[in-house]
């Protein structure tokens, strides 16, 4: 039977747990800080030593843990790409926007048990010789803000932030830095301009990646709440152990954020790839199906900017037979394993690992237009195609569901977003024109029929979109 | 020695085999950037090194790159490397190349922006194909969804990249159907400065030109996504000394010059390469006229003098040329105050004449040092003849840290190698005032300089037996002066000047001067002839050569040398 | 004109600055002390911040048009923000939004901050608020609403003194 598998949620949502450090340590926390801190060096062939820190980062990479901020990107690997002989100093960041529509799973742990995080950047922390890090939290959470600044004071008070944590000779200084109500401050080259205090604008790469020249042009790390998170548990149980859980190369737990027509939308912690995308809709420890007499009409599986799946779509892919030889079979889009490859093998991501679910209720183009607005919204405007597409897609929607559609407005959208994909600074030109691309295709009939529907008088002119529209 | 053909052979450049289009180049390893320091050539760098321009808006060679505008996208292909991190080979041995696509639609290029994306060992670059002409055409369609197509208003027209790109790459048509952003039109930036949000296409060089060459942060952009423009604080100016620069870089036509705005179009305009007069620096112009008008300077490129920048105050300071009170009679002028408009060749006989007379010692010249090396020159062979006490008029003001220089003469340097000036400019002038006062001065020449700036007065004036006045501009002087030789404003003529620095660089005619008025070394040359019976050369390269012969500083450069972008020497 | 800063928020503010190497680091931080203490973000403010955090004024307007969540004018007491994205708007959002706002006087379809006639309320249609799967969400300053229905915004915006 599929079911949660609770290991970064285990215990913050038992009865009686309070996000202040005494629940937090008599429920095994900062226990592996404490091991991670007594690390001794460790003699390798040919006389080498590896420092308590490689053997962290070590760790970690056999965990095999992938980004759980969206791009599913190897932890490990993104560690070691740090340039440790700048001569500068190292900075890391823990992305706290949790800006992608869909998503509030970050939500859960920084309310619930911020010391779990906390924790688990005092220990990524360590292992980069980082001594000063910082939480970029949504400027929405301003609650959460202050609860991360209390369990930073109560940290700080315990000696595990500051000068010489538990005698160890490592500082570390922990800051909360509040966002302002920017999606794009959840791009990691925004994040950092951003916390220059500079508009988000999303650098370019190269020159400008991170891991050389991240902030104040300094090596830094980005990474999400719950893989910093997933580090402090890869400590506890070791990278091999972690590796058990979930499936290979898609180890672990994630928390999946499970929205719109479902009966129990909420947050699920899964074994990566244990559960399928059907099972998290449809299954009673899940979100237990649909409302009554509706029927599915499409799911996007990974934050608003991943391409929709459309209810019955089928998908080959490759899976191990009986005898372990791959094979490809034919599988609907609800059987497919929630996890990394398994959704970007369909043509679309688990992204923010964020579910939003459409039954057969919804207007397909309504949808798309809602979606576009916030894109439209929330470009920074910086380069070209972005800035111009994505007001230019909204515009059009605004303009199809309120009754001056096209008979070629599908073909219109498509072309705008394919100009947008690929072609921008950072990846929110993909965020933008992916939805627009993944609705147009797999519902052409709806908009086709929107834009037949009802042609403008002559001369009438066109009307910018209401309620739904960016400012 | 001149330094500029110092390092004759420098150690071979590193270079990196790339494809451009087909052929094979190699490009070297490093390119300068902005600031001139050797960073990995990039693919736009490599296409201009071997002749392919890439279209492109946001890059600026003088400029930070920021890559924002994606109208250099290039397709490319990277050879193919195996899972043992070896390239592919083909069959004859050529590496294996691999288009850029997009990860998750391969039927699409993944284009590289040219102005950001360093050449690699063996990439190709596709400057032309039908994938980057189709991502040209894309980003040229949404800059002009927004963009008025008011081009016949425009005073970019002609020099718009916008415009001239479409031409060249644009779709004829745009699908756009929908109502264009309203932004700010004709706002006001600062004293020289307009905006039009709505042509703005956004590429941020304005910014980065005033943030990091004028280190003055006082352009930004306010609001966000498709509403970003181009804005000042609410109340504050774009006034530093160098906003007209942002006219220069801007592709379009966002900003414009409240100076030029609406004057002329400018394919009308005549163009010739100069020197800006207003200070040291010798700031490369390029001089734009018409009929015999001055509409405007702009910089030209000079990365051993201005780069391509000039400030304002140089490239407003022409207006005067065009003065009402230019001198535009030879005029011989009685004691009595009766006097003769005449032709050059009376007065230069006459003057002669007067001339003769004065005794060894008893001649006084006050230069100007915006006078052109060829004049004083001449100046100090009739200086030599007379045994005359020579000085220029030292005209000091601010400077920046950037290029305006404290002392705002653009010739001292050639004055003080031509040994008409001294190191310290202006030290003689006492001399001078005594000798006039004691009077053992008796004749003075003032050649383009206003002598009451320096305290020669009425009674002074009338202790000496001549006194000779060649100007631009009418003046007190000039009003009482004996002789009066109406000179021409140095963008009526040619010649050299030696900057602050010490580079010698030449200066090119762009207008007529007006009446009698005429170029001062031509005049001066046979007063030379007529007094001291030397015979220059008749021509201005032939004069500068000779002066360079003579003159230890200059080295034997010559005036082919110069080129454009002039020649160091040592000062 | 220039602000009026008392000394806990000045003390406050000196203390964020120390947070980072580079001062201009603390902007955001500092637009939202001052906002929480002014109710809005004045021409006056972002000349104080620039020159505490020695930038230029447009330095600090430059962020102040770009964050959604300054303001340049005061608002009400009680800044109202409903979400309007997807998975909100699917659970209803927009209607709650209408409800609001008719219930304030205030134009629906409008875009940005509105601040109704009694200058109580202020209301925005915002997007994600990250607490998708408890749609349609609100929040009223900093406390937040989870599956608002009509009446139960009523009893909420009822208790706001
Ligand atoms: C438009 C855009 C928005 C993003 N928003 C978030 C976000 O809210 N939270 C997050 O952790 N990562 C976000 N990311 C991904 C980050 O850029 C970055 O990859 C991530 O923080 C890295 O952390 P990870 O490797 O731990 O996943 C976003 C990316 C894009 C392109
Ligand atoms: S793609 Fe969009 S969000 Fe990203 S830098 Fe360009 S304009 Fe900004
Ligand atoms: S005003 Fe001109 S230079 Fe400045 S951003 Fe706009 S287009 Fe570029
Ligand atoms: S810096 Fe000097 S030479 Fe250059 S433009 Fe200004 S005044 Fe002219
Ligand atoms: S020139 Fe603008 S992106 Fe390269
Ligand atoms: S969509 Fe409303 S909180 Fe995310």
């Amino acid at each position: 039977m599929p079911e949660e598998f609770r290991l970064i949620l285990k215990k913050a949502d038992e009865p009686g747990y309070t996000p202040d450090i005494d629940c937090y340590m008599s429920h095994g926390g900062y226990e592996s800080l404490k091991k991670a801190l007594a690390i001794q060096p460790k003699e390798i062939e040919d006389g080498k030593t590896k420092t308590p820190q490689e053997q962290i980062r070590d760790e970690v990479m056999t965990s095999g843990l992938r980004g759980r901020g969206g791009a599913g990107f190897s932890c490990g690997l993104k560690w070691s790409f740090v340039d440790r002989r700048s001569g500068k100093p190292i900075y890391l960041i823990c992305n706290a926007d949790e800006s992608e529509p869909g998503t509030f799973k970050d939500r859960q742990i920084i309310h619930k048990d911020p010391h779990q995080l906390v924790e688990g950047m005092i220990i990524s922390a360590f292992a980069n010789d980082v001594n000063l890090a910082y939480i970029y939290i949504r400027g929405e959470f301003p609650n959460g803000a202050k609860l991360l600044n209390k369990a930073l004071n109560e940290a700080r008070e315990k000696g595990f932030l500051g000068k010489n944590i538990l005698g160890s000779g490592f500082d570390l200084e922990i800051h909360v830095h509040r966002g302002a109500g920017a999606y794009i401050c959840g791009e990691e080259t925004g994040l950092i301009e951003s916390l220059e205090g500079k508009r988000a604008y999303p650098r370019i790469k190269p020159p400008f990646f991170p891991a050389v020249l991240g902030l104040y042009m300094c090596p830094t790390i980005v990474n999400n709440v719950e893989t910093l998170c997933a580090v402090r548990h890869i400590i506890e149980m070791g990278g091999a152990e972690y590796a058990k859980l979930g499936t290979p190369r898609n180890t672990g737990t994630r928390i999946v954020s499970l929205s719109g027509q479902v009966k129990k939308p909420g947050y699920y912690e899964i074994e990566v790839g244990k559960v399928t995308l059907g099972e998290l809709i449809f299954h009673e420890n899940f979100g237990g199906g649909l409302r009554e007499g509706r029927s599915l009409k499409a799911v996007i599986p990974g934050g608003s900017s991943a391409k929709v799946l459309k209810a019955g779509e089928k998908f080959n892919m490759k899976r191990p037979n009986k005898d372990g030889e791959m094979e490809s079979v034919e599988v609907d889009m609800l059987d497919i394993p929630y996890d990394f490859d398994s959704l970007m093998a369909a043509g679309t991501m688990s992204g923010s690992s964020a579910i939003i679910v459409m039954d057969d209720s919804v207007d397909i183009v309504d949808v798309l237009a809602n979606v576009s607005a916030f894109y439209a919204h929330e470009s920074c405007g910086q380069c070209t195609p972005c800035r111009e597409g994505s007001l230019w897609m909204s515009k059009a929607l605004n303009r199809l569901t309120s009754g001056k559609g096209r008979k070629e407005d599908a073909e219109y959208l498509t072309h705008i977003a394919t100009n947008i994909q690929g072609r921008t600074i950072c990846a929110f030109g993909e965020a933008s024109s992916w939805p627009v691309l993944s609705f147009v295709k797999k519902f052409k009939d709806e908009f086709e029929a929107k834009g037949a529907a009802v042609q403008p008088a002559e001369g009438e002119p066109n009307k910018e979109g209401a309620a739904t529209a960016a400012k | 020695m001149a330094t500029e053909t110092t390092k004759a052979e420098s150690k071979p450049v590193e270079t990196v085999t790339v494809k451009v289009d087909g052929v094979t180049v190699e490009v070297p390893k490093t390119t300068p950037d902005w600031q001139g320091n050797p960073v990995p050539t990039t693919i736009l760098q490599a296409c201009k090194q071997v002749g392919k321009e890439i279209p492109h808006y946001c890059y600026h060679p003088k400029l930070p790159v920021s890559g924002n505008c994606r109208m250099c996208l290039v397709e490319i292909g990277m050879p193919a490397m195996g899972r043992d991190r070896k390239p592919i080979l083909n069959e004859d041995g050529t590496p294996k190349i691999q288009k850029g696509v997009l990860p998750y639609d391969p039927s699409l290029p993944r284009g590289a922006i040219a102005c950001a994306t360093p050449v690699a060992p063996n990439m190709e670059i596709h400057t032309h194909s039908d994938n980057t002409k189709m991502m040209r055409e894309a980003v040229l369609e949404s800059l002009l969804i927004n963009h008025p197509l008011d081009c016949p208003i425009c005073d970019q027209a002609g020099e718009c990249k916008l415009q001239e790109y479409s031409m060249e790459h644009g779709q004829a048509k745009s699908q756009f159907a929908e109502t264009k952003v309203a932004k700010p039109k004709q706002v006001d930036l600062g004293p020289r400065i307009m905006l039009d949000a709505e042509r703005c296409v956004l590429c941020t060089r304005c910014i980065r030109f005033s943030r990091d060459i004028v280190n003055d942060d006082a352009l930004g952009i306010v609001e966000r996504g498709s509403y970003n423009s181009i804005a000042t604080f609410p109340g504050s100016r774009f006034e530093n000394n160098y906003t007209l620069n942002t006219v220069d870089i801007c592709p379009v036509g966002a900003l414009t010059s409240k100076d030029f705005r609406f004057q002329m179009r400018v394919w009308f305009m005549k163009e010739a390469k100069s020197i800006c007069t207003s200070c040291s620096t010798g700031c490369n112009i390029v001089v734009g006229s018409r009929e015999n008008k001055v509409y405007r300077y702009e910089p030209r490129d000079n990365d051993a003098v201005n780069a391509c920048w000039m400030c304002d105050e140089g490239r407003l300071n022409y207006k005067w040329v065009n003065r009402e009170d230019r001198l535009t009679d030879c005029i011989i002028r009685e004691r009595d105050g009766n006097q003769r408009k005449v032709e050059w060749p009376t007065l230069i006989k006459e003057l002669s004449e007067r001339l003769a007379k004065a005794e060894p010692g008893s001649v006084a010249i006050i230069a100007s040092a915006r006078a052109s090396n060829e004049e004083l020159y001449l100046i100090k062979l009739l200086a030599d003849h007379f045994q005359a006490i020579t000085d220029c008029i030292p005209r000091q003001g601010e400077s920046d840290n950037f290029l305006v220089q404290a002392d705002k003469n653009p010739n001292s340097n050639g004055a003080r190698v031509l040994g008409v000036a001294f190191s310290e400019m202006g030290i003689q002038i006492a001399r001078i005032d005594e000798g006039i006062e004691s009077g053992k001065i008796k004749t003075l020449l003032s050649f383009g300089e206003n002598i009451t700036r320096v305290g020669i007065d009425d009674a002074m004036i009338g202790k000496l037996d001549l006194l000779v006045v060649s100007d631009i501009l009418g003046s007190h002087a000039a009003d009482k002066a004996d002789f009066v030789l109406p000179g021409a404003a140095h963008l009526e003529k040619r010649g050299s000047f030696v900057n602050g620095k010490g580079r010698v660089q030449k200066f090119q005619k762009a207008i007529e001067a007006p009446g009698n008025a005429r170029a001062d070394w031509e005049w001066l040359r046979e007063l030379v002839i007529k007094i001291t019976g030397k015979q220059p050369a008749d021509n201005l390269p032939g004069l500068f050569n000779e002066m360079s012969a003579s003159v230890s500083a200059f080295n034997g450069v010559q005036w082919k040398d110069l080129g454009d972008l002039g020649v160091d020497i040592n000062i | 004109m220039s602000l009026n800063v008392p000394q806990t928020l000045e003390a406050e503010i000196d203390e964020l600055i120390t947070h980072y190497p580079e001062k201009r680091s603390a902007s955001v931080m500092l637009l939202h002390a001052i906002q929480e203490h002014f109710g809005y973000v004045s021409k006056e403010a972002i000349e104080w911040i620039a020159s505490k955090l020695e930038l230029k004024p447009i330095n600090v307007y430059e962020l102040v048009t770009f964050y959604p969540m300054f303001r340049q004018e005061p608002a009400g007491k009680y800044v109202v923000k409903v979400c309007r994205t997807l998975s909100c708007a699917l659970g209803g959002s927009g209607k709650l939004h209408g409800h609001i706002c008719s219930k304030l006087g205030l134009d629906s379809r409008k875009h940005g901050l509105q601040t109704a006639s009694d200058g109580k309320f202020s209301v925005e249609f915002v997007e994600c608020l990250a607490s998708c799967g408890t749609a349609p969400v609100m929040m009223i300053n900093d406390d937040f609403y989870e599956g608002v229905s009509h009446e139960r915004a009523d009893e909420i915006m009822g208790k706001c003194q």
